[in-house]
């Protein structure tokens, strides 16, 4: 009896409902507020040679943007001025959800990245910052003599 | 780009509103002229950004174009979705024949003014 309860069946049954839920949440619009995450919102994705990481960070001046990369951890931040308070005494914001003020975001990246390789740019209103891997640790073929 | 409209041919954009999008924030301030309105719309191209006005309707569409080095893998996305949707309906008093479009580092700024009509006027007052 108790073995029959910890039976395959059921693990395939969690297995499929927590699959399930998953992908509810996938389907369901992925968040009312565009960037509910933060400031800016994070991609990262990584190839054999480097790591990559976006910021969505749209209407800052790139230069005040500060990209640190420090044992392993880099750190991005920076400041966006208010639209809504740049503008005159008599104007009355209707909608106010774009972000403003300071922000910081800090991501830990793998063992392997060469802190002397980092490659920074800002277009269109996404921050990419490459990061290259050491060579010892990209996969190479051995020859079999 | 500057004070510039943004069109893109209606059977392109009607096949796009099908796919699943992201609601960009917006920032909308009225002054005693017009209405400007923000929307944050990263990584989009300023020849991938469509504003049009259909009757009562604004409606912003956009698509998010990256560029990502071949063959990589994605180990942690928070922006999932490639395109960027949000439809406002203005108010009679807004012009809109005289919409104009600002975009750059992916913000989009649009200015509507009011209708002559409808702008502010001082009304002298008279001292019998």
């Amino acid at each position: 009896m108790y073995r029959s309860l910890f039976s395959r069946d059921l693990f395939a049954e969690m297995d499929r409902l927590q699959r399930e839920m998953q992908q509810a949440f996938d389907t369901v619009s992925p968040s009312i507020r565009g960037f509910a995450q933060g400031y800016p919102a994070l991609n990262v994705g990584s190839t054999p040679a480097s790591v990559e990481i976006y910021a969505f960070a749209p209407g800052v001046d790139p230069a005040k943007v500060e990209v640190r990369l420090e044992r392993g951890v880099l750190t991005i931040e920076g400041e966006r001025a208010s639209a809504v308070r740049a503008g005159d005494d008599k104007a009355t914001a209707h909608i106010n959800e774009r972000f403003e003020g300071r922000f910081r975001r800090v991501v830990s990246l793998p063992d392997d990245v060469d802190p002397n390789a980092v490659n920074a740019s800002y277009r269109d209103g996404v921050l990419h910052v490459s990061v290259k891997r050491r060579e010892s640790a990209q996969p190479r073929r051995i020859e079999v003599q | 780009m500057t004070n510039q409209q943004v069109t893109r041919p209606n059977d392109a954009a009607a096949a796009a509103r099908e796919e699943p999008a992201l609601l960009p924030p917006v920032d909308v301030i009225e002054d005693s002229t017009g209405i400007t309105l923000y929307a944050d719309l990263p990584g989009v191209p300023k020849d991938r950004l469509s504003v049009r006005v259909e009757g009562e309707t604004l409606q912003i569409d956009a698509e998010l174009v990256l560029p990502v080095p071949e063959g990589m893998q994605a180990s942690h996305a928070e922006v999932q979705r490639k395109r960027f949707r949000r439809a406002f309906t203005l108010s009679r008093e807004l012009d809109p024949d005289k919409v104009s479009a600002e975009f750059s580092q992916g913000v989009l700024r649009l200015r509507i003014p009011k209708a002559e009509h409808a702008q502010p006027r001082r009304i002298e007052v008279q001292v019998a």
